[in-house]
């Protein structure tokens, strides 16, 4: 096999010097009964040559999806080659994890500026070095949150992504944890009123997602300020982290009551390709004096014995392998890799090129959105501020993604997106395919 | 320094991102805009905008590429060299792996696309499934969860499905003293009490102290086999029953899974669920600390309770997501798994094949017996059953001379190698855990060994050298201790 170095002749001197004649006598430890008596039943070995072949060809069967339209928490941004460039280097992806610091301050120093950057994005105090995704960050936020407040209900609004409240469900139903949903107004957002009359002194938190699963902006700062009157905690989700390069920061108001206290969310958007789904990158920030309460890794400043800084993974006495059943997660592994591609991405476009990503994403939406309610029958739903999603009727079968499983009351509707990828002809193209 | 691999060598200063970089310069251009440029608070309230990013950085292209490269030359990795890690398995990662998974009709699948457009990723999925299947000897494959400890929390979670649908979820989950953390902090998120059972002299489950302990009350037991000493567990057959008998179901954390491939199968050893670790027997790169991937293998009796959706053939013969799964525990994550790492494992899978797959075992196994053979009378070995893959050592000969586990493996640096595992499992007090992987040279494998029994030596001639190292790395030992205290997260701007 070719990724084996040892040949024959090293495996019978290494025999011999440990002083056996087989290899067979390894597996003494391994009762008889157990052993399998034949080769597994596995395709045949292929060559170089051959895998490139198979794959080419699998991945010929697959559309690449931009012309679809479909976002719904993935997206199609444009990724700029020097990301690929730059994390195929064998000094990051074949590295592990950096418990030892002293020879991966390489990875230690991407993954604190890696929790810098969300922390200005977001506008909090303080960001961990990446989760799995962020349909499960948003689960381990609502367990952060039922640690730090003690209670058991959460406020979620239905516009939050329905495969990341079906994530929640998985993870609290066994914990006592109680979820209630809340409505959205005809405008596309939370309903406001609704969200007041759930309102009681023994919720432990409100979730919203801005943009939220319709694509519309939610007004995350006064629902905020509604949470803490009610002292609850407020919980803002981000599917389309893009959209933080242009909305203001959940974390950032002069007033600290209209601040969120975790913002999660995912950070595919940064130059993470969408690969069918995962590798992703979740994320989560929050306020400095819950940092104790927060779940994974996190890598902080320190100095060595001679006075040099360095970086270290710090606070690991939360972490599971220190405090086995009472740890604040069961987290083991963060996202690293696509943590460094994230921040590569935001090193890349900065924080003028974000921007512009950010109008053209909305522009181009406008556009697409004007097209559709002007050339075509169908309505677009939902009058609130959009980033670049939004909602069509009748849409299925033609374009982005049907409704009809996650929202049944809204029938054959479907969510659009358009990122700054979509050139004009791609979207007049779409609207083409509408009017028909 | 000639006995050392090491060298000095030049290593360039860089500081952090945030303080490189002027205001004008730019690494990337957006294509001009071609649709009607017009305000954007026409379409959103200022108050909902953002003026500013403080502190983002402005930086040109040739200054990203030097700053991360810099980056990248102050890690260890293995294309530089061995991880003798125990229990993580870091093999080499094919290059090819990463070539496939980024074809495009890969990387830029949208899992929401029509199904007749995705059936490429579908047959991928699938395929890897019934891989893994087979070479784990079970009847079902879930590819969604995104690491071990995510699959064992989607493990235990699915037990706790079983035994809710027979009307009593039960209330706890045994778990061995010489488990990896990951184990009891997944039991206790799924709602369990955890309890701790014992390991006998040889390092092994004590089964008559187990049939004491298993009774109604127990869910299951999570075991690891071969377990964190590299251990088979050779009454693990005797064990399962004794579960099964008391309607207990056995969960297997299959982290050691690189040590029996075609050699023997948890399914054929009474395992009703284990998880996986495709970045470590599947040569997914570990990429400084993930993404990983934790498949879950169950038996049949399992299946039902599978997270959805579940990749399925539908009447006309094409792969499709199956939604319907009324029993299932519900979404661990959206989407269907790490995609590219599927990817990545099927093609080291096909790479080998049956042969190719025993002989990784085989090999990996000797490696490990070797460098136990030859560092034996240098380190104390706490237990003498047969090693498996991996080797567990003490520091119980250099601990009179105030040499610890830790400074061992921190000298280890300075002869050019990663240390091995430390301080666990916790049963061995001052573990040094080995697993070299099948992927090693005898060359390579001798270096080390040299370099282990050179510190062998330092500790009983020269103890400050080794307890003040490493003495050749960018930086010393962190006081990791000052750093929690006041622990700094952030770039700040002064």
């Amino acid at each position: 096999m070719r990724y084996i170095p040892n040949s024959e002749t090293d495996r019978k001197q290494m025999l011999s010097d440990i002083g056996i004649d087989s290899i067979e006598q390894l597996f003494s430890g391994i009762p008889e009964k157990l052993r399998l008596k034949r080769l597994l039943n596995l395709p045949k070995a292929l060559t170089e040559p051959e895998l490139v072949e198979y794959f080419r060809a699998r991945a010929a069967m697959n559309s690449s999806g931009g012309s679809a339209f479909i976002g719904a928490g993935i997206y199609h941004h444009y990724i700029p080659i020097i990301i690929d460039a730059l994390i195929s280097r064998s000094e990051f992806y074949t590295a592990y994890t950096p418990y030892q610091a002293e020879i991966a301050q390489g990875t230690l120093q991407a993954i604190f500026e890696f929790q810098t950057y969300i922390a200005q994005l977001t506008g909090m105090e303080v960001a961990n070095a990446s989760l799995y995704d962020g349909s499960t960050g948003l689960a381990e936020a609502v367990l952060m949150a039922q640690r730090i407040t003690k209670k058991n209900k959460f406020l979620v609004a239905r516009t939050v992504h329905p495969e990341y409240r079906a994530v929640v469900n998985t993870y609290a139903k066994n914990l006592g944890i109680r979820i209630e949903l809340v409505d959205y107004a005809p405008d596309g957002r939370i309903d406001l009123a609704k969200l007041e009359r759930l309102s009681a002194n023994d919720v432990a938190a409100f979730i919203m997602q801005s943009p939220n699963f319709f694509g519309t902006i939610e007004r995350t700062h006064d629902i905020s300020e509604m949470a803490h009157k009610h002292g609850a905690l407020s919980i803002v989700n981000i599917c389309e982290a893009m959209a933080l390069g242009i909305l203001k920061a959940p974390g950032s108001d002069t007033n600290e009551v209209r601040t969120a206290d975790i913002v999660v969310g995912e950070a595919q958007a940064f130059g993470v390709p969408p690969s069918f789904g995962g590798p992703h990158v979740g994320f989560l920030s929050t306020r400095e004096r819950y940092v104790r309460q927060m779940p994974g890794r996190l890598v902080g400043l320190g100095r060595d014995y001679s006075g040099r800084p360095g970086f270290v993974l710090t606070l690991s006495t939360r972490e599971q392998h220190i405090r086995r059943e009472k740890a604040t997660s069961n987290i083991c592994t963060n996202q690293s890799l696509c943590a460094l591609m994230a921040t590569i991405y935001l090193a890349t476009v900065g924080p003028k090129g974000l921007r512009e990503i950010c109008e053209q994403n909305i522009l181009k939406t406008d556009y697409a959105a004007t097209e559709i309610a002007k050339k075509t029958k169908h309505r677009v739903l939902f009058s609130a501020p959009r980033f670049n999603e939004f909602v069509i009727e009748n849409g299925k079968g033609s374009v982005g993604l049907s409704l009809s499983t996650f929202y049944p009351e809204l029938g054959d509707s479907a969510l659009v997106c358009v990122t700054e990828t979509a050139r004009r002809e791609d979207i007049d193209a779409m609207v083409q395919r509408l009017v028909q | 320094m000639s006995d050392q691999r090491t060298s000095t060598h030049f290593s360039v200063n860089e500081r952090v991102i945030f303080e490189k970089g002027s205001p004008g310069r730019r690494a990337f251009d957006l294509p001009e805009l071609d649709v009607p440029r017009k305000p954007i608070a026409e379409f959103i309230d200022p108050s909902l905008l953002r003026d500013d990013i403080p502190g983002m950085p402005e930086l040109s292209e040739v200054d990203v590429i030097r700053h991360f490269t810099r980056l990248s030359t102050w890690n260890y990795h293995i294309d530089l060299g061995l991880y003798p890690l125990g229990s993580c398995t870091m093999k080499y990662n094919p290059k090819i792996n990463e070539r496939v998974a980024r074809l495009e009709g890969f990387a830029l699948s949208h899992p929401y696309l029509p199904a007749g457009d995705i059936q490429g990723a579908l047959e991928i999925q699938k395929t890897l499934e019934t891989c893994l299947s087979e070479i784990t000897g079970m009847d079902a494959v879930t590819l969604q969860p995104a690491a071990g400890a995510h699959g064992e929390l989607t493990g235990i979670l699915m037990i706790r499905a079983y035994h809710e649908l027979r009307g009593n979820p039960r209330k706890k989950i045994l778990i061995p003293d010489s488990a990896h953390g990951t184990n009891p902090a997944s039991a206790a998120i799924s709602g369990y009490v955890v309890e701790t059972v014992p390991s006998n002299q040889q390092g092994m489950v004590d089964v008559d102290r187990l049939a004491e302990i298993v009774n109604e009350d127990v869910a299951a037991i999570m075991i690891t086999n071969p377990n964190t000493l590299g251990v088979f567990e050779t009454q693990i057959a005797e064990i399962a029953e004794l579960l099964h008998s008391r309607g207990a179901l056995v969960y297997m954390d299959g982290a050691n899974l690189n040590a029996m491939m075609g050699i023997t199968r948890p399914g054929d050893f009474g395992i009703d669920v284990l998880h996986l670790n495709l970045h470590k027997t599947f040569t997914t790169p570990h990429g400084g600390g993930g993404p990983g991937a934790g498949p879950v293998a169950v038996k049949r009796t399992l299946e039902p309770f599978l997270p959805y959706p579940v990749v399925a053939k539908d009447s006309s013969g094409r792969y499709a997501f199956d939604n319907d799964r009324p029993n299932s525990i519900g979404k661990i994550k959206a989407y269907n798994g790490q995609f590219g790492m599927h990817v990545r494992a099927l093609c080291y899978i096909l790479a080998n094949g049956a042969a190719g797959l025993r002989e990784v075992s085989e090999v990996a196994v000797l490696n490990a017996n070797y460098i136990r053979a030859k560092l034996n009378s240098a380190y104390a070995l706490p237990y003498d059953s047969p090693s498996l893959h991996e080797v567990v050592f003490s520091d119980r000969l250099q601990a009179p001379q105030d040499v610890h586990v830790w400074d061992i493996g921190k000298r280890l640096m300075d002869y050019g190698f990663h240390p091995p595992t430390v301080s666990f499992p916790l049963i061995v007090p001052g573990a040094i855990m080995i697993e070299p992987t099948e992927t090693e040279s005898k060359q390579e494998l001798d270096a080390f060994i040299e370099a282990m029994l050179a510190i062998a030596k330092e500790a009983a001639e020269q103890p400050e050298k080794v307890k003040t190292s490493p003495h050749t790395t960018r930086v010393g030992r962190i006081d990791e201790a000052a750093a929690a205290r006041r622990p700094v997260l952030r770039w700040k701007s002064e």
